[in-house]
């Protein structure tokens, strides 16, 4: 990122602020605009290890819809046997219901990203074409799978009792789980900028996003650094295909397919490989999605690559591109 | 002369289906700056890159003090005491000034001792030390590059074309950095085609044309034979200047 160019972040409040008079009554308003961050976090949450995986591998992972819906999968087989503490009525029971089933959801999806890079995508580095054609069919194949060990109907993904409902201020209402999308959002994105941008693990990455070959020069095995986050990758995008199957409170297999394109939206408009570019587009994509589907639902997947074109004109390399060599 | 450093033998390397090192013999002795010299083209990059492991050799050792590193990964041959200047400069933009300086340490944080020696020759990358690297000069940056190269004491360091666009002030300092490096007794290949910036601080001159080495004496000797300047570099009279 390119430090103190702080315009694209006034898209966010622009893209606010546009909003109102077009919505109209302040409460739907801020109703829409907490949905939109608390959406825009979990999509941050997906795309982060995706937009650092092209950036420092130049790999176009389609399959990264698998881990989304795998870690979705795993989670809610980890929450059956525990039905009881998610029906308590008990914060600290339900919270820690939900975090073990995302432990295992990310540790689940961190290993099936290690051997998928070791097995997929080995194989096909520096190969575009190749990369797509056999992520994808990497996508496909996991979706199957999951229909083989789960079956194919949707299953129901509830959210334990204490963050069911929502918080009431004035005329505004929360819901609560949106407030914890939220902070488990902040905390990946602060994770994330304090390993990148405060450790010599993250000097690399960052190092590696703009010039593989020069890391390699210095004496650093890029090769362990790009399995290091692919497996990362995986996990945040288990973590965040569990955070949004809790959102929609269902899940099928093809949760991940369904996400994804606004997950590519998001890494594009934020700039390949940056993680603060990839944290605004989330945002501003949440914002779109959320006030185009208030005001015209028939077009709000339209409106966002409507916001892809109108940025790309902006900057076309997205709104913090990357350096590369 | 010293004993080598560097040895290439018989040195093949392909870039896809192009053949472009056809067989690269010359040894870089230790202690001493060998300059390699030649026309665009003739494959004095791919002779770096090579010896880097940036391309793999098809054919051929490249030996260095005494051990075969030809096809080593990249990384290895870095670790073995070889440091590389890239005619890109391979900075990274995003990083700051500190942040690539700390990359190149591979001994930990740099030596506050070596920095300010570093900073002796090259005192903007003191000025700039907090910022990205992506807002410094076209010389700044190849500073930055000679900077990271030399931030530890190296065995070996390879610098392709460090003066390409670059200032007379900066290729000042970079004459009196080297020559410094000299002193230290540190062996350096230098791809060159400013020849009066090699002649200022070659020991060797080492010439190659169409993949292969054509030539090779004393950068003396070269420099007082104009006809061969002519023959292979061509180089004329007004170039001397």
């Amino acid at each position: 990122m390119v430090r103190s160019d702080y315009l694209p972040l006034l898209l966010v409040p622009a893209l606010a602020f546009l909003a109102l008079p077009l919505i109209g009554n302040p409460t739907t308003w801020v109703t829409l605009t907490i949905a939109a961050l608390a959406m825009g976090m979990m999509i941050f949450v997906i795309s982060s290890g995706l937009t650092l995986v092209f950036g420092l591998m130049d790999v176009l992972n389609f399959g990264h819809g698998a881990f989304i819906a795998i870690g979705a999968y795993l989670a809610m087989t980890t929450l059956l046997p525990m039905a009881g503490w998610m029906q308590a009525d008990s914060l600290t029971l339900n919270l820690a219901a939900l975090g073990l089933a995302m432990l295992v959801a990310m540790a689940g999806t961190g290993l099936l990203g290690w051997a998928f890079e070791r097995v997929i995508i080995m194989p096909v580095y520096g190969q575009h074409l190749k990369q797509i054609l056999i992520t994808t069919g990497g996508l496909i194949v996991a979706e199957q799978l999951i229909h083989v060990f789960w079956g194919g109907d949707q299953k129901p993904m509830a959210l334990p009792t204490a963050l069911r409902g929502a918080i009431t201020i004035g005329d505004v209402a929360i819901e609560k789980f949106r407030l914890l999308a939220v902070a488990i959002g902040l905390v990946v994105f602060f994770a994330m900028s304090l390993i990148l941008n405060r450790t010599k693990l993250g000097l690399l990455i960052r190092a590696g996003v703009e010039n593989g070959e020069m890391v390699e020069a210095l004496g650093y095995r890029i090769r362990r650094l790009f399995v290091a986050v692919f497996v990362a990758g995986s996990a945040l995008a288990g973590l965040g295909g569990t955070m949004w199957a809790l959102y929609r409170e269902t899940l099928t297999a093809g949760i991940g397919s369904e996400v994804i394109v606004l997950v590519f939206i998001v890494i594009i408009i934020g700039g390949l490989g940056s993680v603060g570019g990839c944290f605004l587009g989330a945002i501003l994509v949440a914002q779109m999605a959320n006030y185009t589907g208030y005001l015209a639902p028939k077009v709000a997947l339209a409106s966002n690559i409507l916001l892809m074109v109108i940025i790309l004109m902006w900057r076309p390399q997205g709104l913090y591109p990357v350096a590369k060599r | 002369m010293a004993e080598a450093l560097l040895t290439l033998e018989g040195v093949h390397t392909y870039i896809g289906q192009y053949h472009i090192l056809q067989g690269v013999d010359f040894t870089v002795p230790r202690g001493t700056m060998t300059v390699l010299l030649g026309r665009n083209g003739a494959g004095k990059t791919t002779t770096l890159r090579t010896i880097m492991g940036l391309w793999k050799p098809s054919r051929g050792k490249v030996i260095f003090d005494g051990a075969e590193i030809g096809g080593r990964a990249t990384p290895d041959i870095a670790l073995a005491g070889i440091a590389y200047v890239p005619e890109s400069m391979g900075v990274f933009a995003d990083l700051t000034v500190r942040e690539n300086m700390v990359l190149a340490a591979q001994k930990g944080a740099p030596d506050a001792a070596r920095l300010e020696w570093i900073f002796g020759f090259f005192p903007a990358l003191k000025r700039f030390w907090t910022h990205p690297a992506g807002v410094l000069s076209g010389g700044q940056k190849q500073m930055l590059s000679i900077a990271r190269a030399v931030v530890e004491p190296r065995r070996l360091i390879l610098i392709d074309e460090p003066t390409k666009g670059i200032a007379p002030a900066i290729i000042e300092n970079m004459i009196r950095a080297f020559t410094e490096l000299k002193r230290d007794e540190t062996t350096i290949l230098l791809v060159e085609q400013n020849f009066r910036f090699a002649q200022a601080l070659g020991d060797w001159a080492v010439v190659m044309d169409d993949g292969r080495i054509v030539h090779r004496e004393t950068m003396a000797e070269l420099s007082a034979d104009t006809a061969t300047q002519t023959r292979l570099l061509g180089l004329s009279l007004e170039t001397h200047g």
